[in-house]
């Protein structure tokens, strides 16, 4: 046997065969398929009824209302209704209404497992690479397709490996590494997939580890996964799935063959920020320092968990937002909310002055509360910043960490964290 | 080789956010497409005639899985995207709307408003205007067979109903 990449075993295990190698185009039976309300009901039901079919397997089958939601007018409250009425109708398995954006609720009910082929009718489904499946986005007709027949085609990618090594400092963020990762790699890496390894992921936890397979959009890769250790196990077991050690043996054999390898040296990586209108403008947040700010976000799948929320109250602790700047906070889910405010984290928020916003997409999706108006600069824990998707086409929008941006929005301007988190402050 | 048709010749990283706005996508396919392109190329949705084909650098279509992005530029009769290269998402689904994704590095010499035919199967572009040839990879028989039956969905229903 050829030694193989976890990518190129899942593949071949979905598609039926013994092995597979790059350029293949293979059919792959899809072991999870889900959608929002955006992408998914109300783009799958004419096409569904075009076909005269309805859901391969409900079982398999998971819907989340989270862009329109709550609805705001009678366009997006009909959204929501069609969404709800279909599950019911096609007897969904699972559909989360208005609990929060789907990349989070997925693994936060234990339904990703390693060796898994998922398909998610969003650009950001691969969030769930980190806990060893292959989980990409794709189109409302694909979809459509895939629900319809259980099955899709793709190309099997090149595959890359990227190494993080050394112990993060204090400040930095997986949301750093991959924002620098934008300005190494590019965001023009389609038909290509990565796999995270090294010291640095080994000691993340899973919601660190998340925003590496989260960003792999930005990177432009097909996908991201990171191979299974006693963490994931532990989440998928914490949050209510069943995981056995077996799952552990998803991983790349010693000695496969990856098509590039990159390395980045994480001990020496300095929190970073992406310029307007493009992830792959980042560069050190201490460049940026000075740049005024009317706004600050802290949301979206990659960075309203639970620890990104942590992290902005460690900063915000005793300390107020600046005036003229609103800090608006929408948490991934209503479940981060509750644990937040189990916590505290919550109520430190609302001291310095934060607003609290519902959970779902929001503005990152240039759908919810906090949109911008021209002119206005925006500093974003979120994961776009292309131009005109947060508002107005002459809006600024730069994307940091949940500590540059909690700073950020306590400074009034662009500010490295590092000075405040270090600064010693009277009891 | 078919009728030439216009070159509108964009740059790196179009994205899905310039090509179908996101605070819009609650509009119907056709009011959608006036916005297409507005925030790069304002004339764009106005002046785009069926058979005009886009000429762009890299990472064509980055971004959201939203198919509107594709839809728009079908709904306004773009007869293709050739790109230095495309991003996946976009990529399917334009051959799901029919509307062919070429990547060919070659043409990225073609000017605005250049007249540029196209043979899909041979895998070939002709600059009516620079007197250019491009060649580049005949798309996929998997993709020519849904693009000929005019998008995923036409092709699948015919696959079904033939059982």
């Amino acid at each position: 046997m050829t030694a193989t990449t976890l990518v190129e075993k899942i593949i071949a295990r979905a598609s039926g065969l013994a092995s597979v190698k790059t350029g293949d185009i293979v059919t792959c039976k899809v072991d999870l398929a889900f959608a929002h309300d955006s992408s998914g009901p109300r783009r799958w039901k004419p096409m569904l009824e075009e076909l005269g079919t309805g859901l391969w397997d409900p079982s398999r089958v998971v819907i989340a209302s989270d862009h329109y939601v709550p609805a705001v007018d009678a366009e997006s409250a009909a959204i929501l209704k069609l969404t709800r009425d279909f599950v019911r109708e096609q007897r969904v398995g699972r559909f989360f209404d208005m609990k929060g954006i789907a990349h989070t609720l997925l693994p936060a009910h234990g339904l990703l497992k390693p060796g898994m082929f998922v398909a998610g009718g969003d650009s950001h489904s691969c969030h769930g690479g980190a806990f060893g499946c292959y989980i990409s986005g794709y189109g409302a007709a694909d979809m459509a397709a895939i629900v319809a027949t259980g099955e899709t085609w793709i190309n099997v990618p090149a595959v890359d490996l990227v190494r993080l090594d050394g112990d993060m400092p204090d400040g930095v963020t997986s949301k750093d590494i991959m924002l620098r990762l934008c300005r190494e790699l590019g965001m023009d890496n389609a038909f290509r997939a990565v796999e995270f390894s090294g010291s640095s992921v080994a000691g993340m936890p899973m919601d660190e580890r998340m925003v590496l397979s989260n960003m792999t959009a930005e990177l432009g890769y097909d996908a991201g996964v990171i191979a299974p250790d006693a963490i994931t196990l532990e989440h998928i077991r914490a949050h209510g799935g069943e995981a056995d050690d077996a799952l552990l043996s998803w991983r790349s054999d010693e000695g496969a063959l990856f098509a590039r390898r990159h390395v980045l040296d994480v001990a020496g990586l300095a929190p970073q920020v992406a310029a307007p209108h493009s992830p792959a403008n980042a560069g050190p947040a201490m460049d940026a320092n000075g740049v005024r700010i009317d706004q600050a976000y802290v949301g979206a799948c990659v960075g309203a968990k639970l620890e990104d929320l942590r992290m902005v109250a460690r900063v915000l602790e005793g300390r107020q937002v600046a005036a003229g700047v609103r800090l608006l906070v929408a948490p991934a889910s209503t479940q981060i909310t509750e644990q937040a405010s189990r916590e505290g984290v919550l109520a430190t928020i609302l001291a310095a002055g934060g607003t609290l916003l519902p959970s779902g997409c929001g503005a990152c999706a240039g759908m919810g509360a906090g949109l911008l108006a021209e002119g206005e600069v925006c500093i974003s824990t979120t994961n776009r910043n292309f131009k005109g998707r947060m508002g107005h086409d002459g809006a600024e929008v730069w994307l940091a960490s949940p500590y540059t941006v909690a700073a950020s929005a306590v400074a009034g301007e662009i500010r490295d964290p590092r000075g405040l988190l270090s600064e010693r402050r009277a009891p | 080789m078919n009728e030439p048709g216009r070159v509108w010749r964009l740059g790196d990283r179009i994205d899905t956010d310039v090509l179908a706005p996101g605070s819009l996508m609650k509009l119907d396919a056709r009011t959608l497409a006036t916005h297409c392109l507005k925030s790069v190329r304002p004339d764009f949705a106005a002046q785009v005639r069926p058979g005009d084909v886009i000429v762009a650098d890299e990472a064509f279509g980055i971004g959201s899985s939203r198919e509107q992005a594709a839809i728009s530029l079908k709904v306004l009769g773009v007869r293709a995207v050739l790109a230095r290269s495309f991003a996946r998402i976009f990529f399917r689904n334009a051959f799901n709307q029919g509307l062919p994704a070429i990547i060919c590095p070659a043409a990225v010499t073609a000017r605005d408003g250049d007249r540029v035919s196209l043979d899909l199967a041979a895998g070939r572009a002709f600059n009516h205007s620079s007197g250019e040839a491009y060649e580049f990879a005949p798309i996929p028989e998997h993709l020519m067979r849904i693009v000929s039956a005019g998008g995923l969905m036409p092709y699948l229903k015919r696959t079904l109903e033939r059982g």
